[in-house]
């Protein structure tokens, strides 16, 4: 079991939970070593994989999945410990393990309770991470779950604000949203059996066996979809997103925005379209109008907040809703640029909260009508915050561009008006994503000093300088070098437009 | 005369509404304390009553009994150990005092 | 060819922006105005030798029997959509591409040098110089472009550069809403760019320009009649691509943000806001001309909306006291003038006379000088704004006497811009209008006297910077001519413009590589220039002293007057739209509607569970003894209803 290169993906994790219940509550090094030690562990493991991976794609490996693993957990309901990684998977672990590294440097002061703080990141991460390798539906639900709960303490203990409010909002609204989740897998998982066999959770066997009834598709598709469409932040179901953003700390908003959106993404295609791929042909329109209204809508609050996190927070509804639209137009490209968007955003988002924190850690305030010209005073985070918006407008060159045009002409590749109406409005965020971009970056960054006190304020430190390049350096390397990440998912995703133009016929 | 087994049970369920009459209406912990061991102690007198008159041959009854009398007696100690706690923190032993611990 | 001279061409400036942006921080200003210019200077150089090694080497690439090829020097993979939509990025070499790059680092070069001068001292002056950098990389990207998707890609970059550069004075909160101003009006416009790529591309299954101009009539096809409300997809495409242009060229309506981006450094003005960046859309029209010949209602629409704006811009141009204004509006109106060659050049033989493409060469030998003499003009420009320290030409008058070389060097490209004999503007000019009476007799009578407003208020300006009357300030501020790195640049491009009419541009650049001779119209040359000098004529009886004509001329009809000064209201009716309607309704709208509605349905399930749960919480209520009520309650009942059942 051990030599599985997946199961590493939470061993590191849990070791680093123990190391750090091993360390004292006053001695900040030790915990910092801990941490920097294992999150550097898991970026090397990571970057190992995605090399192994490619490597193995090269030689003409064309499973569907692979580092395949399985072992029982709990027999009388078929529940397997079952991980498999494809091209989707390995780069999701990747930006994972990117963001938990820069979210350590990010979080390097933390108080109080620094101790504490991390074995629940660390948590966090554990879900985050176990997510992305299993292949088995429950245990997928299970490190989801995971990684929920953690949010709930991590907001409500270290957050700033109305932090007791958005922490229960968040926790319930996603506890909500997987409610319904779960009935949609337990639905799965009972209709899950080939003629006379025995039910399974395995996703790659449900998909080659299972014949489940359009009636019962329907009903677990919507089910499903909701479920993981509530994390992927879809309208009307974005609420908690706000809230919670806004009142979380730096790294747990980095994690959230950067990891744990994208698992609702994930799940959205490789459980619900994969699974269900009637359904999916037949009620993704519902959703594509919800995630069309997503994108614009985000956009336009984004216009109006005054606090930098809650711009942020709708700048993420709207981008999540380009993910989850995306995925719905079935086809590989725009599913192809779904990915890139969840690549995209992930890093950018995080970029965006670890800046918000560095920059709120100095001036107190998040409204941007208290603070300007700070490009003066603080030259390298201004440069990094311009960069990252600069990202989520979509500037060549930049993560952002190559997603959101993928996704564009992806989507354009469904001809009937429908479709074309829904993109064309969904173009139409692009304009005002720089609006809300510059409207910001206008405020913040340029014009005269508003606050005298500001002044006196420091550049950043070593530890936010490593957090924001890391960053920086994936978006620039997306943006500039994007096809051999692109070819990855596209070839991941031959499964899954086969299962879906099977089901037309 | 041979006294029937009614002879027996009568007194008992008077004890027992005695009881409960006395532990809904007391205020006091003590009196409530009391009104818990006439419970009791009808049901003792039950169990030893239905033992000597339909299973004559036994003495798992008497046993038992025994042993419930011991319980009671730790228990009692235990509750007015409690009570005496309560007194000293908050003065008096009136239940209607008592709802620190109310939700 | 080989490819490391195309290659560096673009990596040159790219590094030079990474150097200067990274390590600039470091560097004394000295060493980074040095590394920029000379970074600039050599890519000018390699350009040149590109640009001659296409035009005269005679290779059979760049030529065949006398036809001048386009030819890709490279073209890699960038990103595959799918098998067949695939990205490249890639350098193509053909007529106007060659002759774009040296106009780009010609006047790049220039600009390098002159801001040297014009920049020295200023905190920041190695960030002016990486984005000056970035600039051009982008602009240089943007011409060799291969496929209209790179096009895409670097005219997003443009746009970033020019937003950067407007804004470089960021703490003036005026040079911040203007960058602002011009990034948002682009990327609408790019909105519909990218909307018309994406049908474009859609039908056609290529991005590449090669493939789509080689058969227009294939594209055409391959539409397969495809309509929407009313107009075919394909002019839809082509419309829509001009909007990208329309933008970026500041054609009417979207012209607003050029004026506003004269808060930018005059030396960034005169490379991006006049010679290069702005001339994209003109580019653009020309890359993509076979397609809008086969969808005729493509090419009237830019024909119209060139020849609006150019009236336009020149009437606003009459009016603006700030003369860097009024270059800008200078600036629209000449390029709505390249537009409109444009829309007029026909690929069709007219009369016997195969005026293939006429306009087209016209326009593009139009960018050409004008991105000479508009930038000349401009770096004459931020000389006075060096001197004086304002922009309004009510601070300046007289100062010929104390700036002669930019007193000379701007009149020749007065001269220029109004199309006097010899002068560059003169032949360009020419052409173009002449062009436009093949087309059409109104189209070639309304811009004749467009042209005839240009040269009044080039002359206007003229006179009212040199003439008119000293500013009484000059006596404790004495105004003199710049440092020789700004007089360097003044008279190289006073040179060109003298003499670049001269050049047979038909010879190298024209729509089907065919060599074009060109030859002066008789008819319409007198025409033009009668037309100019009566223009010229009328500027100096009203501004060559001053008197109270102008004044006279104002009153006589005040209402257009200061309509045409408040550029026709355009601005406001923005304003009004983007903060009042959009900001104010929509945005502010959809914000409550979220907290009212959208999170309050959600906080109102929250709060019925709270409500219910506080409601029967009562029952629990810790007391035992009310739970023994119950408990007994419930014996007593069940027992009846056991007794009860039993008997």
């Amino acid at each position: 079991m051990f030599g599985n290169i997946l199961i590493w993906f939470v061993i590191i994790p849990v070791i680093m939970m123990v190391g750090l219940g091993l360390c004292r509550n006053s001695s900040m090094n030790a915990i910092r070593t801990v941490m920097v030690v294992c999150s550097t562990a898991l970026v090397g493991l990571s970057i190992w994989l995605c090399c192994d991976f490619l490597h193995l794609r090269a030689m003409g490996v064309d499973d569907e999945m692979l580092y395949t693993g399985s072992w029982m957990w709990y027999a009388p309901l078929n529940i397997h410990l079952a991980v498999g990684v494809d091209g989707i998977s390995v780069l999701m672990l990747l930006l994972s393990a990117v963001i938990v590294f820069a979210g350590t440097f990010a979080s390097w002061k933390i108080s109080p309770l620094p101790k504490n703080f991390f074995l629940w990141f660390a948590l966090l991460s554990t879900g985050v991470f176990g997510f992305f390798i299993s292949i088995d539906i429950f245990t997928m639900f299970m490190f989801y779950e995971v990684a929920l709960i953690p949010m709930y303490l991590l907001i409500g203990v270290w957050g700033t604000g109305r932090k007791e409010y958005s922490a229960m909002k968040l926790t319930l609204m996603l506890m909500g949203g997987s409610a319904f989740l779960m009935l949609g897998l337990l639905g799965i998982f009972w209709h899950s059996a080939p003629e006379g066999g025995q039910c399974t959770w395995n996703i790659l066997e449900i998909s080659h066996n299972a014949n489940i009834a359009v009636e019962w598709q329907y009903m677990l598709f919507c089910f499903t979809f909701v479920g993981f469409g509530v994390l992927g932040a879809m309208f009307p179901f974005h609420t908690w997103s706000p809230d919670g953003h806004a009142c979380a700390p730096t790294a747990v908003s980095m994690l959230h925005a950067g990891v744990l959106m994208k698992l609702g993404g994930y799940g959205c295609f490789r459980i619900a379209i994969f699974l269900l791929p009637q359904a999916a042909n037949e009620l993704a329109w519902i959703f594509i109008i919800l995630t069309g209204i997503s994108i614009v809508y985000g956009a336009f609050s984004a216009c109006v907040q005054t606090d930098l996190k809650y711009i942020n927070a709708y700048s993420s509804v709207s981008h999540c809703g380009m993910v989850l639209f995306a995925i719905l137009m079935l086809n590989t490209t725009a599913m192809t640029g779904a990915i890139l968007q969840m690549l995209s955003h992930g890093l950018m988002t995080a970029l965006f909260f670890a800046l918000i924190g560095m920059i709120y850690g100095r001036t107190h305030t998040r409204d941007i009508r208290q603070m300007g010209g700070l490009m003066k005073i603080m030259p390298y985070l201004g440069v990094c915050y311009m960069i990252a918006g600069f990202a989520s407008l979509g500037l060549p060159g930049l993560s952002g561009f190559v997603a959101e045009m993928t996704i564009f002409f992806g989507s354009f590749q469904n001809s009937d008006l429908f479709h074309r109406i829904f993109v064309i409005a969904a173009t139409c965020a692009i304009v005002i994503t720089a609006v809300y971009i510059l409207r910001v970056v206008g405020k913040l960054l340029l014009g005269p000093v508003q606050d005298k006190h500001h002044l006196e304020l420091t550049d950043a430190t070593w530890f936010e300088r490593l957090s924001t390049v890391t960053l920086i350096v994936c978006i620039a390397g997306i943006g500039c070098f994007p096809n051999w990440i692109n070819e990855t998912i596209q070839v991941s995703f031959k499964p899954i437009i086969a299962a879906i133009q099977n089901a037309v016929i | 005369m041979d006294l029937s087994m009614l002879w027996y049970l009568v007194p008992s369920v008077i004890m027992l509404v005695c009881g409960v009459y006395g532990f809904i209406t007391r205020k006091n912990l003590i009196a409530i304390l009391i009104s818990l061991e006439l419970m009791l102690n009808s049901a003792d007198l039950n169990f030893v009553v239905f033992n000597r008159y339909l299973f004559p041959g036994s003495m798992d009854g008497m046993v038992f009994t025994l042993f419930a009398v011991a319980i009671a007696a730790a228990e009692t100690a235990i509750a007015i150990a409690i009570i005496i706690n309560i007194y000293r923190s908050i003065g008096n032993t009136d239940i209607t005092e008592i709802k620190k611990m109310k939700y | 060819m080989d490819i490391t001279l195309p290659i560096l061409i673009l990596a040159i400036p790219i590094t030079m922006f990474l150097i200067l942006g990274i390590g600039g921080v470091k560097m004394s200003h000295k060493m980074a105005g040095i590394l920029g210019i000379l970074g600039m200077g050599t890519t000018a150089t390699l350009a040149y030798i590109v640009a001659f090694t296409y035009f005269f080497s005679g290779d059979a690439n760049f030529i065949i029997d006398g036809v001048r090829q386009q030819y890709q020097v490279f073209d890699v993979t960038w990103l595959a959509f799918t098998e067949r939509l695939v990205v490249n990025l890639g350098f193509l070499l053909d007529p106007i591409s060659a002759m774009m790059l040296v106009v780009i680092t010609t006047i790049s070069f220039m600009v390098h040098l002159y801001s040297w001068g014009y920049m020295e001292g200023e905190p920041g002056f190695q960030r002016y110089y990486a984005f000056l950098s970035l600039f051009t990389f982008s602009m240089l990207g943007l011409v060799v472009a291969t496929n209209i998707f790179q096009m895409y890609i670097f005219w997003e970059l443009v746009g970033v550069s020019s937003y950067l550069l407007i804004g470089f004075f960021y703490k003036l909160p005026s040079a911040v809403s203007a960058s602002k101003k011009a990034f948002i009006v682009t990327r609408f416009a790019d909105l519909g760019f990218l909307i018309g790529i994406l049908v474009l591309s859609f039908y056609s299954d290529t991005f590449n320009f090669m493939q789509l101009t080689a058969n227009p009539g294939g594209v055409l096809q391959s539409f397969g009649g495809a309509t929407f409300m009313g107009a075919s997809a394909l002019t839809w495409a082509m419309v829509l691509i001009f909007t990208g242009g329309m933008g970026k060229s500041a054609m009417m309506p979207l012209h607003i943000w050029l004026p506003d981006a004269m808060e930018g450094p005059t030396p960034v003005s005169a490379l991006i806001h006049a010679a290069t960046m702005v001339v994209a859309g003109v580019y653009l029209v020309a890359r993509m001309f076979p397609l809008y010949c086969v969808v005729d209602a493509s090419l009237t629409f830019v024909t119209v909306v060139g020849a609006i704006t150019a009236f336009y811009a020149a009437v606003v141009a009459c009016t603006q006291i700030d003369i860097k204004r009024v270059l800008a509006f200078s600036t629209i109106s000449q390029i709505a003038f390249m537009m409109v060659s444009l829309g007029c050049a026909y690929d069709l033989p007219v009369e016997g006379v195969h005026y293939s493409g006429l306009g087209y060469m016209a326009g593009m030998f139009h960018l050409f000088t004008h991105a000479m003499f508009k930038a000349l003009l401009f770096l004459g420009a931020g000389a006075l704004i060096h001197a004086v320290h304002s922009n309004n030409y009510t601070e300046m008058g007289g100062l010929r006497k104390y700036m002669p070389i930019t007193h000379w060097t701007f009149l020749i490209g007065c001269l220029a811009i109004a199309g006097i004999f010899p002068f560059a503007g003169f032949f360009s000019k020419d052409e173009m209008i002449a062009a436009m009476f093949s087309r059409h007799w109104f189209w070639g009578a309304w811009m004749t006297m467009v042209a005839g407003l240009t040269a009044f208020y080039m002359f206007r300006l003229y006179y009212m910077i040199f003439w008119w009357e000293e500013n009484p300030h000059y006596k404790e501020h004495k105004p003199h001519d710049a440092p020789w790195q700004m007089s360097l640049p003044l008279l190289f491009l006073a040179a060109v413009s003298c003499v670049a009419g001269f050049i047979p541009f038909g010879e190298f650049v024209t729509f089907d590589g065919v060599p074009y001779h060109i030859h002066i119209e008789g008819s319409v040359a007198a025409t033009s220039l009668t037309v100019a000098i009566a223009a010229i004529a009328l500027a100096t009886v009203m501004y060559r002293k001053k008197n109270d004509l102008p004044t006279r001329v104002k009153n006589m009809c005040p209402g257009l007057w200061t309509a045409a000064h408040h550029r026709f209201y355009w601005d406001e009716l923005y304003m009004f739209i983007t903060h009042k309607i959009i900001f104010n309704i929509i945005c502010k709208s959809i914000a409550w509607f979220d907290r009212h509605v959208i999170d309050a349905t959600m906080d109102a399930f929250a709060k019925i569970t709270q409500k219910t749960s506080y409601a029967i919480r009562g029952m629990q209520s810790g007391e035992i003894q009310t739970y023994v009520i119950w408990y007994f309650a419930g014996a007593v009942v069940l027992a009846a209803i056991t007794w009860l059942c039993l008997i």
